[in-house]
C-alpha cells in the first residue's frame, strides 16, 4: 500500500543558496509566490524540474530545492522538450526572460509553443538586459534610452502574448510579480493546463529598468491602466464612475465608456472567452497596450489539443503493437543475407 | 539462365554506372551492389552524386555516379579506376572518361549522343571516334530498345523512358551474371500495374538483349570470394549508424533518445532510426542544429541514452551545447558525418576536415573522447562503444564519419548478438548526503542522479561547480581543480579502449598512419607494396581522442611515419604535437576518397629516400 508522503511545505522548495538578485528585484516575489505554490500542486518533489537559460532570471533554478538544470542562453525550452519528451511523468517548469526568450531564443521558444508538450514556460519581462548590465531587449519600448542605445532604441518591440498566440499556444496568460494572489491564481492554471502553458509576468528591474510595470503594479492605477480578465464576464475597466468596456468590431478593439447602470453587454463590450476557437480574439487583446488602452491582465487563451509527448508514446505504442517489441538479431537479419560456408 | 555465349571468368571488376540526377543512377547502383552481395563476392561501392536534386539535364552539374567493386577476393576501396564504364548520355561520359582505366570497357546509350547533349556536355564535335582508339567502345541503342519492349503498354514517352536505367541493369546483369531474383522481388514489394509491369519487363529485356546482341561476344563471371564464414549483409556506413544506436539500446538496456535536425549527408541516420518506434527509440526532428543537441542533453538531464547526428556546419552550430554537456558532465554521444567545407561546401562530398573542431572547438578547455569508425560496418560497433563510453565516464563522446563511409557499402559479416559488448545504464539511488560532483576513484564520473529520484534534488549548470557539492562556484582554486579533473577524466577513458594494432609489422622503416573512412585505400596500398617486399606497415586510429596509451611506443618502433588524411594535416599535427615525430604528411582535399595509388607512390618515394 502507497504511504501518503508528508504533506510539503513552502520551505521543502527553498534551496541552501543564497539568492543573489539586486535589493528590490521583481524576481524575490515571483521566487516565493512560485515556492508557495509548488506545496499546493501535489507533485512530489522529486518530480519537479526547473530549467532555465541564461539571464537573472535563470538563475531561478539554484533558488529552487528541485531538479534544476541552468542551460544556455535561449535554449532552456529545447532542453525542456528534451527532458518532457523522455519523460512525461516530470513536472517541467521553465523560467526565461524577455531576452532569453525571445531574443537569442525566440526560434526555440516558438517551436517549443507550437508543439504543445505539456510544460509551463514563464517568461519574466522587465523590458531590459539585466544580468549584462542595462542595453536594451527586444521588449523595450522603441526609444529607450539605455546603454547601447543612447539616442534611444530604433527597434519596434515584440509584444510575448501577441509572440505565444501565433505560435498556436494552447494557453497564454499575463500576471504581475507583486500580485501574489493573482500570480498564484495563474500559475496554478498554468499547471492544471494540458499543453505548453505560456505565462507573462510583467517584472520590475530595480536597477536599469525601474518601475516600468509601475502603472499596473500600483494597486491605486491598475484600476484604470489594466483590464482584469474574467472567463465569461465582459471587458470592463475603470472605477465605479467612469467605468469603461472593449469592444472588438472587425477584430479591432475600442473603448466604450459606460452609464454608472449601464449593461455592459448591452453597450457592445465584449465577454472574455478564454475558449474561443478563433486565436484572433485573444490576439485582439493583446494588441491593448499603454497608453492608449489598459493592459490585459490574466488568461488570454485556454484550449486543449493533445501533447506532443502523449502522441509520441501514441506513435510507440502503435509500432509495438503492430510489431511487438525489437528484436536487434531479427534488425540485421532482414532483407537479403547470405551465408559463406567454411 | 542458361547462356549460350560464352563466359570469361575474371576476379575482378569495377564498375562505374553514371547518368543524369534524375537518371536512377544511385538505384541501378545499389541494386547491381544487391545481387553482387548475393553472388558472394566481396564488395565495396562509391556513391558519388551532386548537391543538387535535379539539376539542368545533360549537364556536367548533374552528373551521378556510382561504382562499385567486386571480386573473388578481400577488397577495401571501390577501386582507382573502373574497368567499365556505363554512361547514359554525353555529360555523363565527359565527367567520367577521365577515370575509366585504358582499353576498358565503355557502355554508351548512343541514343543520347545527339548533337544538343553532346552541346550540353561542352563536347564540340562528337568524342566517340577518337574514344574507340583507347577504349573497348559499345555502343547501345538504350532509348530505342527500351521503348521498343514497352511499346505495348499504356506508358507515356517520359515515363518510358525513365525505366532505361533498368534496362541497362539487366544488361549488366548478363553481363556480370548477376542473379535478377533480388531486383525483381524488390521490384513487386515497391510498385503496381504498368509500372512494375514495365520495370521487370526491361530488366529481363537487358539480359535478354545482352544474350542476342552481337554486341557482346563474352559475357564474365566473378567467383565467390573465400572470405570468413558466416552470414553476411550489405550495409552502409549510415544505416548501420543508426542501427548502432538501436544496438546500443538494446545491449544498454534503455532505448535511445535521437534529437536531430535535417543535414546532408546525416539525415538518412534520422529517417533510418524513425522507422524503429517498436525498439522504443524517441527521435525528434526539432527546429535546428542547438535544439538538436539541447533536447539530447535534456534527455540526458533525465536520464536516457542521448544522441544528436549531423554534419560539419550543425556540429559548430552545436558546440556551445556540448560545452555545457562537458561542463555538467552529462553522457551524450554526437555524431558528426563530415562532409567537405568550410561553410556549406560541398555537402554530398566527403572530406576528414572536423577532427580539431570536435577536440578544440568550444570556448575554453572542454575535452571530450573523439572515435572514428573506419568502414560501413563499424559504424554499428562504435555506437555500442560510445555509449558505453559516454555513459561509464559521464561525458559526452564526438563520433566523426564522413561522407564517403557513409553512404558506400560493404559486405557486413552479421554480428552474434551474443558478442556484442554489453552495459548497464546506471541511475544514482542513495540520498544521504549526496553530491552530485562526487567523483568515481577510478573514472572520476560524476553519479548520475535523474529527475524522478527522492532525495537526490539538485541543480546543475553552465557556471562552474563547486568540486563534490556542484554549487556554483567562483573560487580560482576550484576553477583550476574542475578544469584539470575533466582533462584528467576524458584521459582516463584511455584505460576502456583497445590498444594500437599495427597491420603489417611492430617495426621497420615507414609506418602509415590514418583514420576514418581513409582505412581500405591506406590498408590497400600498404599490403600492396609488402606483398612485393616493401617494409611499411599500417596503423588505423579508432580513438582520436584519448589515442591508445601504446601510440608512442608504436611510433617509436618506425624510422618514418606518414600521415594520410583528407584533410590539410589535422591529426599529422596532433601527432607531431603528442608525440614528437617527424611525421609526414599525405593531404587530399578534393572531395574524393584516397586512390590507392595515390597512397602507393607515396610510401615508394618515402621508402626510396629512407634506403
Amino acid at each position: 500500500m502507497a504511504i501518503a508522503p508528508a504533506a510539503l511545505k513552502s520551505k521543502d522548495f527553498v534551496s541552501n543558496q543564497d539568492v543573489r538578485w539586486c535589493p528590490g528585484c521583481g524576481d524575490y516575489s515571483i521566487l516565493k509566490n512560485i515556492q508557495k505554490v509548488m506545496p499546493e500542486l501535489g507533485v512530489p518533489k522529486e518530480n519537479v524540474v526547473f530549467v532555465s537559460g541564461i539571464g537573472c532570471s535563470s538563475r531561478f533554478p539554484y533558488y529552487m530545492n528541485t531538479y534544476g538544470f541552468h542551460t544556455i542562453h535561449g535554449r532552456a525550452p529545447a532542453f525542456a522538450t528534451g527532458i518532457k519528451a523522455s519523460h512525461p511523468d516530470l513536472s517541467v517548469w521553465v523560467v526565461t526572460g524577455d531576452g532569453d526568450g525571445l531574443s537569442i531564443g525566440g526560434n526555440h521558444l516558438l517551436h517549443t509553443i507550437r508543439r504543445n508538450l505539456d510544460l509551463q514556460l514563464l517568461l519574466f519581462n522587465n523590458r531590459v538586459y539585466g544580468l549584462t548590465k542595462g542595453q536594451y531587449s527586444p521588449t523595450s519600448r522603441t526609444g529607450m534610452h539605455s546603454k547601447s542605445s543612447p539616442q534611444g532604441s530604433i527597434d519596434y518591440p515584440i509584444d510575448p502574448i501577441s509572440f505565444a498566440l501565433g505560435a498556436g499556444a494552447t494557453f497564454v496568460a499575463r500576471t504581475i510579480d507583486v500580485d501574489a494572489p493573482h500570480l498564484q491564481e495563474i500559475l496554478h492554471r498554468a499547471h492544471q493546463h494540458p499543453g505548453t502553458a505560456f505565462v507573462e509576468i510583467l517584472q520590475n528591474c530595480v536597477v536599469y529598468n525601474d518601475n516600468e510595470w509601475l502603472e499596473v503594479e500600483d494597486r491605486k492605477t491598475r484600476v484604470s491602466a489594466a483590464l482584469a480578465l474574467h472567463n465569461g464576464e465582459p471587458l470592463v475597466f475603470g472605477p465605479k464612475e467612469a467605468r469603461r468596456g472593449i469592444r472588438i468590431r472587425d477584430g479591432v478593439p475600442s473603448i466604450v465608456h459606460l452609464e454608472p447602470d449601464e449593461n455592459p453587454e448591452s453597450a457592445g463590450v465584449a465577454v472574455h472567452n478564454e475558449a474561443h476557437e478563433s486565436p484572433s480574439y485573444a490576439f485582439a487583446l493583446a494588441t491593448l497596450a499603454r497608453p492608449d488602452f489598459p493592459l490585459p491582465i490574466g488568461v488570454f487563451r485556454a484550449v486543449e489539443k493533445p501533447t506532443y509527448e502523449s502522441m509520441l508514446q501514441a506513435q510507440i505504442d502503435d509500432a509495438l503493437a503492430a510489431r511487438g517489441p525489437g528484436d536487434l538479431a531479427a534488425l540485421l537479419h532482414s532483407g537479403d543475407t547470405w551465408t559463406v560456408e567454411s | 539462365m542458361a547462356t549460350k555465349k560464352p563466359i570469361e571468368q575474371v576476379e575482378r571488376v569495377a564498375i562505374r554506372f553514371a547518368g543524369d540526377s534524375g537518371d536512377g543512377m544511385q538505384l541501378t547502383g545499389t541494386k547491381f551492389t544487391e545481387s553482387t552481395a548475393l553472388a558472394g563476392n566481396d564488395l565495396s561501392t562509391f556513391p558519388d552524386f551532386p548537391a543538387e536534386i535535379r539539376a539542368p539535364a545533360g549537364s556536367l552539374a548533374g552528373v551521378s555516379g556510382f561504382q562499385i567493386h567486386f571480386a573473388s577476393e578481400d577488397i577495401r576501396t571501390p577501386a582507382d579506376s573502373p574497368d567499365v564504364l556505363v554512361a547514359l548520355n554525353p555529360a555523363a561520359l565527359r565527367a567520367n572518361i577521365g577515370d575509366l582505366r585504358p582499353n576498358g570497357m565503355l557502355i554508351l546509350n548512343s541514343d543520347a549522343f545527339t548533337t544538343k547533349n553532346l552541346g550540353r556536355a561542352g563536347y564540340a564535335e562528337d568524342p566517340l571516334p577518337s574514344l574507340k582508339d583507347r577504349f573497348r567502345v559499345v555502343e547501345v541503342p538504350l532509348t530505342a530498345v527500351n521503348r521498343e519492349a514497352l511499346k505495348d503498354l499504356k506508358l507515356g514517352t517520359r515515363e518510358t523512358d525513365r525505366c532505361k536505367n533498368f534496362f541497362a541493369l539487366g544488361l549488366m546483369f548478363w553481363l556480370y551474371n548477376r542473379p535478377i531474383e533480388p531486383t525483381l522481388r524488390w521490384l513487386e514489394s515497391k510498385f503496381r500495374g504498368d509500372v512494375l509491369e514495365a520495370n521487370t519487363r526491361v530488366v529481363k529485356a537487358g539480359m535478354h538483349f545482352g544474350e542476342t546482341t552481337e554486341l557482346f561476344p563474352v559475357s564474365f563471371s566473378v567467383p565467390k570470394a573465400k572470405i570468413q564464414p558466416g552470414t553476411y549483409r550489405n550495409i552502409t556506413g549510415n544505416t548501420a549508424l543508426a542501427w548502432g544506436i538501436l544496438g546500443a539500446g538494446i545491449q544498454l538496456g534503455r532505448p535511445a533518445f535521437l534529437g536531430a535536425y535535417p543535414i546532408t549527408p546525416a539525415s538518412e541516420v534520422l529517417h533510418e532510426l524513425a522507422r524503429y518506434r517498436h525498439f522504443g527509440v524517441k527521435t525528434l526532428q526539432v527546429e535546428d542544429e542547438m535544439a538538436a543537441i539541447s533536447v539530447a542533453i535534456g534527455a540526458a538531464f533525465a536520464g536516457e541514452l542521448a544522441v544528436c547526428t549531423t554534419s560539419g556546419p550543425g556540429l559548430i552550430l552545436k558546440q556551445e551545447a556540448l560545452g555545457l554537456a562537458v561542463m555538467t558532465e552529462l553522457p551524450l554521444v554526437v555524431v558528426d558525418v563530415q562532409r567537405a567545407g568550410p561553410s556549406t561546401g560541398m555537402p554530398t562530398k566527403t572530406e576528414q576536415a572536423d577532427l580539431l573542431a570536435a577536440l578544440y572547438g568550444r570556448n575554453s578547455d572542454s575535452p571530450v573522447p573523439v572515435l572514428a569508425p573506419a568502414t560501413p560496418g563499424e559504424c554499428f560497433t562504435i555506437m555500442i562503444e560510445a555509449f558505453q563510453l559516454a555513459v561509464k565516464h559521464m561525458t559526452p563522446v564526438v563520433v566523426l564519419s564522413d561522407g564517403y563511409i557513409a553512404n558506400s557499402s560493404e559486405p557486413w559479416l552479421i554480428p552474434d548478438i551474443e558478442s556484442l559488448p554489453r552495459g548497464e545504464v546506471r541511475h544514482h539511488a542513495e540520498g544521504a548526503d549526496f553530491q552530485p560532483y562526487a567523483r568515481d576513484p577510478e573514472t572520476l564520473a560524476r553519479p548520475w542522479a535523474v529527475p524522478g529520484t527522492p532525495g537526490l534534488e539538485h541543480r546543475i549548470g553552465g557556471l562552474e561547480s563547486e568540486e563534490g557539492t556542484g554549487n556554483v562556484s567562483y573560487s580560482p582554486e576550484n576553477h583550476g581543480r574542475m578544469v584539470a579533473l575533466r582533462a584528467e577524466k576524458v584521459a582516463r577513458v584511455a584505460h576502456d579502449i583497445a590498444p594500437a594494432e599495427v597491420n603489417g609489422s611492430d617495426r621497420g622503416e615507414l609506418l602509415v598512419i590514418g583514420w576514418g573512412g581513409t582505412h581500405g585505400a591506406i590498408t590497400s596500398a600498404v599490403n600492396e607494396a609488402r606483398a612485393v617486399g616493401k617494409d611499411v606497415s599500417s596503423l588505423h586510429l579508432r580513438h582520436l581522442n584519448p589515442f591508445p596509451s601504446n601510440l608512442g611506443e608504436v611510433l617509436g618502433g618506425f624510422r618514418q611515419v606518414l600521415v594520410a588524411e583528407l584533410n590539410c594535416g589535422q591529426l599529422w599535427r596532433l601527432l607531431r604535437a603528442e608525440y614528437l615525430v617527424p611525421a609526414e604528411l599525405l593531404s587530399k582535399v578534393e572531395g574524393q576518397p584516397f586512390k590507392v595509388r595515390e597512397i602507393r607512390a607515396r610510401i615508394d618515394t618515402m621508402l626510396a629516400k629512407g634506403s
